[in-house]
């Protein structure tokens, strides 16, 4: 269906329709990719009115139980509903074109579960003019959110239930484009650490989001139906809650980390001019660190009281982490030694990336001390880590690539100078606000709290934390202001546009045509690119194949349709527990539109479309002019 | 030689973190200023843990930005093509085994002192008269206030722990209502009171707090539990043991203290009429821990702060009868009580006035 019309100006409402029902992965990624880049905004927005409200103490500029919303929401909302999409959109972009694929493995769940998380994004959201949104943090321990008045915590349970459901989808999606759709050639060995850090973060998602899932499904049914697993004046007991949630966020922590380590594994080598350091360790450290995540949720409990020996255990288990990632961070400074650096813009990132997230990967060490972490949780400190952690690791990650892919995914450059501006910005705004912060941990300051007494030794470290969130925020309009100016920039119509690519996707002529790979290329090694540009190959790759028919996946608007099938239902299930006589019908009318979409979709014979040789060179032509992809 | 020069090394990094640490924070609250045998090994920790990290940093940011510059392109030459090394099985194995030294070594202390702060079988030692031979504390934890039951001595207080210097004091954790932590950070690490279950742990304090700002140990509520989680603090006494002694003796001796709906003193009337309900004036009131609805006041007069943040004087505290909501978001007490000059059922201003007198002369130390 989208086979026609490449290249034509399209009115308004066929574009709309076209990404309505697009399972197109690369079309999918633009959508993932701006849905996070909303949410980001939102919750950065969030974020600084709680640094404004902390500026000084006694502040009055919100409200505790407004401060309390916008801490649960900043924190759910970039975890779920900024990073792990914008890394979504990364992996739908790029995973593909670096195995010579022509799309994901099932295309119609990759709609589905961008639409499932959108919906269920946009529902969690709705809370703020529904009766207020959810006050018990991001993690939303038993005990609180089940004592919390008002809808705001089933809002989380219900929204992230749904938006989870997507995630789980796309988890599975990569696991299966990875293992089964390679280009031939292309061993697992020699899969880009990207691809390889994707496999392991759908495998995470695979394990980790069921224990998410059972822990808001008890919660909801406590909720809404008094179901007592968790309230301990019937039995229950939160401390459940606390396992199934850290069982699931820690590696949690992961899933978000592990693709950013994978995207500077990919603008190293290039701008270093150099092979990947120690590639297989690489590999291994990846699924290393993959299943080490797994056992070591316990840290985020160390004060829970779970005893001695279960501290102990977990403390040496999270230590060993230090290891396999303390491997990605040698390797990565021996691919810079006796290379040739070039410091570009998603250069800078990675360079500004090493030595930040080493700061906050030795914080982390010192947290794994049971004993020292008593005093360190639920303080500042612990707020300082995890955004060491997590803006200096993933949120570069996401920055640097973003002006790395750029020329791939929208034919245009972002400004060079305002990409250095945007960094500097950004990055010096990073450490101002949240190097202090370690010590307003330690001079005893607790985190989640929505103001302070004066004269306790906090009030100018707070006052400069904020002002370094101010310059965040700052950094954050700039690139965006890139972002758009580049849309009005002149298309480039090239292929490796940083003039070092090694991976598969390098090779791609920008646009990217909706069927990617003409021929499908034939890998002949590591860095398949690199070694057919240093063979002087003029064609770009080797292919495994004539030009020929390709066949791609139609359009579908089912997957939307059954997000807000759900949609509809969590509207039921919200408004359950106040007794309204329509809520029942409501989760029925719900259930009953996803159900009818799943079953239209069994039952209808869907084998896809033809593109044939001769729309391929017509395209080709459309695209890039006489000769095609040359 | 160079073995020594490594420990040169580290000791000089050691003595410069100390003095940069120590130099952090308000003595009361800060945890770089431990005034206790816990906080103390936490900050040995601390100080242990911060320096084999900083080696780290050291070594990482030394080949790093060595690398940086000595490797651009600027340097090398537009058209240099570097050697394309796979990587070296030497280097990672340095690398790996290094790491897992400088984490075993780190590892050593850290299950010593897990397991030693997790001792707390000396709770249950007894004496030959079968008394216990610690002092122990029932803290529980209630929206936005603090509890402190000695189920040993017969006594309980609120929001205002008082405690001897120099031995281990055993705590029993426990929240009413929603999870909450308990921290004092200056005389040591956290841990949290959870619903279900009873929570043990020792503290020791070795300073008495009579000359800090205050004259208190600032402690602070860990876990988010609700709008009025950041103004859930409670303060920490510390006496030498006699005058510990002799502060229990007078607690105890408030046994049977009551206010009366008949006394000539307004203040006392209001408080038998209004506030008894919820808030007891005597000390020994037999309740097991945790029952009682509202703070014990007995000491109510002793205390440095108001509802456990507020300076203490007389207009917080008539603030704060007047409208506990507009101080302390989400508690229990707003609604308890009506506040109006209309009708008969509602406290006048006379009457909040002259019950502020009342409750601030409330005391066992004056």
């Amino acid at each position: 269906m989208s086979s026609v019309a490449i290249g034509n100006k399209k009115g308004f409402g066929a574009t709309l329709w076209d990404y309505l029902t697009t399972v197109d992965h690369k079309k999918l990624g633009n959508m993932y990719f701006f849905a996070g880049l909303l949410f980001f905004a939102i919750a950065g927005f969030e974020a600084l009115l709680m640094r404004i409200q902390l500026m000084v103490p006694n502040n009055d500029f919100v409200s505790a139980g407004l401060f309390n919303e916008l801490l649960t929401m900043h924190g759910t909302t970039m975890l779920f509903l900024a990073a792990t999409p914008l890394l979504f959109g990364f992996m739908n972009w790029i995973v593909p074109l670096q195995i010579g694929a022509r799309d994901v493995a099932f295309p119609f769940l990759n709609s589905l579960g961008f639409w499932l998380f959108f919906l269920g994004a946009v529902f969690l959201h709705l809370s703020f003019f529904m009766g207020g949104a959810p006050d018990a943090g991001w993690t939303s321990y038993a005990s609180l959110s089940l004592y919390s008045p008002g809808h705001g915590i089933d809002f989380y349970v219900l929204g992230l239930q749904i938006s989870g459901a997507g995630t789980l989808i796309s988890g599975i999606n990569f696991v299966v484009t990875i293992i089964t759709m390679r280009a031939p050639g292309m061993t697992f060995m020699r899969m880009p650490l990207f691809t390889w850090t994707t496999l392991i973060v759908g495998a995470l998602i695979t394990f980790a989001f069921p224990p998410l899932t059972v822990a808001l499904f008890f919660m909801l049914v406590d909720r809404m139906f008094g179901a007592n697993f968790f309230d301990h004046t019937m039995g229950g007991n939160t401390i459940i809650y606390e396992h199934l949630f850290w069982i699931f966020g820690h590696p949690e922590v992961y899933i978000l980390i592990l693709p950013a380590f994978g995207l500077f594994s990919e603008i190293i080598p290039v701008f270093a001019r150099k092979r990947l350091f120690g590639y297989s360790s690489m590999v291994f450290a990846t699924i290393l660190i993959g299943f080490l995540g797994f056992m070591v949720w316990a840290h985020h409990m160390f004060a829970t009281g779970l005893g001695p020996t279960a501290n102990a255990i977990f403390a040496v288990a999270t230590m060993a982490i230090a290891v396999p990632t303390g491997m990605k961070v040698f390797n990565w400074i021996l691919t810079i030694w006796g290379g040739s650096i070039k410091v570009t813009v998603p250069m800078i990132y990675a360079l500004g990336f090493i030595p930040s997230f080493v700061a906050g990967g030795v914080t982390g060490v010192m947290q794994a001390v049971a004993p020292l972490d008593y005093q360190l949780h639920d303080s500042y400190f612990i707020v300082a880590h995890f955004h060491y952690v997590i803006v200096g690791g993933v949120v570069l990650g996401i920055f640097g690539a973003t002006h790395f892919y750029w020329p791939i995914m929208t034919n245009r450059v972002l400004n060079e100078k305002l990409g250095f501006l945007t960094f500097w910005t950004f990055f010096i705004g990073f450490h101002l606000t949240f190097f202090i912060q370690h010590f307003l941990g330690l001079m005893g300051m607790p985190r989640r709290v929505f103001t302070y007494q004066g004269d306790q030794g906090w009030d100018l470290f707070n006052f400069i934390s904020s002002i370094g969130a101010l310059l965040m925020g700052l950094g954050v309009i700039f690139l965006v202001v890139n972002m758009l100016l580049s849309i009005k920039s002149k298309p480039l119509n090239t292929s490796d546009y940083w003039g070092d690519g090694r991976s598969l996707e390098w090779a791609l002529k920008t646009p990217v045509p909706f069927y990617n790979f003409k021929q499908t290329p034939l890998i002949r090694g590591y860095d398949p690119y690199w070694i057919e540009k240093h063979e002087g190959n003029k064609e770009g790759m080797t292919y495994a194949e004539p030009v020929g028919d390709i066949h791609m996946p139609n359009g579908s608007i089912l997957p939307l349709i059954m997000s807000i099938g759900m949609f509809i239902a969590a509207f039921g299930s919200l408004y359950h527990p106040d007794g309204v006589s329509w809520s029942v019908p409501v989760i029925i009318l719900g259930i009953g539109i996803t159900v009818a979409c799943m079953i239209i979709r069994s039952f209808k014979d869907d084998l896809g479309f033809t593109v044939t040789k001769e729309e391929i060179i017509a395209t080709e032509e459309s695209l890039y002019g006489k000769g095609g992809n040359k | 030689m160079m073995k020594g020069l490594k420990k040169w090394r580290l000791f000089s990094l050691l003595a410069v973190m100390t003095v940069f640490l120590s130099a952090c924070g308000e003595e009361y609250i800060s945890t770089l200023r431990p005034a206790g045998a816990v906080g103390k090994e936490q900050f040995n920790l601390l100080l242990f843990s911060i320096t084999i990290m900083a080696l780290v940093v050291v070594v990482v940011s030394v080949l790093y930005i060595y690398a940086f510059f000595k490797f651009r392109r600027s340097r090398q030459g537009e058209d240099y093509m570097p050697k394309q090394v796979e990587g070296s099985h030497t280097l990672e194995v340095i690398w790996t085994v290094i790491p897992i030294v400088l984490l075993l070594i780190l590892a050593v202390p850290t299950l010593i002192s897990t397991y030693k702060l997790g001792d707390v079988a000396a709770m249950e030692h007894v004496d030959e008269d079968g008394n216990k031979t610690a002092l122990t504390v029932d803290v529980t934890a209630k929206l936005y206030w603090w509890e402190f039951a000695y189920p040993d001595l017969g006594i309980v207080t609120a929001q205002e722990l008082v405690v001897p210097t120099g031995e281990k004091v055993y705590f029993n954790l426990k929240a009413a209502d929603v999870k909450h932590s308990f921290w004092i950070p200056s005389v040591g690490g956290k841990m949290d009171t959870n619903v279900e279950n009873i929570n043990k742990f020792y503290l020791v304090f070795d300073e008495e707090s009579e000359g800090l700002k205050d004259g208190v140990f600032y402690g602070k509520c860990a876990e988010l539990c609700g709008p009025s989680h950041a103004l859930m603090d409670f303060k920490v006494k510390t006496l030498a043991p006699e005058a510990f002694d002799a502060w229990v003796a007078s607690m105890q001796a408030t046994e049977g203290q009551i206010a009366s709906k008949d006394s000539t003193d307004l203040g006392e009337a209001t408080f038998a009429a209004s506030c008894l309900g919820c808030h007891a004036v005597s000390s020994v009131t037999g309740m097991p821990a945790g029952a009682a609805m509202g703070p014990n006041l007995t000491t109510f007069g002793d205390r440095s702060h108001i509802a456990g943040f507020l300076e203490f004087n007389k207009e917080n505290l008539v603030s704060w009868i007047k409208d506990p909501e507009e101080y302390k978001p989400g508690n229990l007490m707003t609604g308890a009580y009506k506040v109006g000059n209309n009708n008969p059922d509602e406290l006048s201003d006379e009457e909040i006035s002259a019950l502020a007198d009342y409750i601030m002369s409330l005391s066992v130390e004056k």
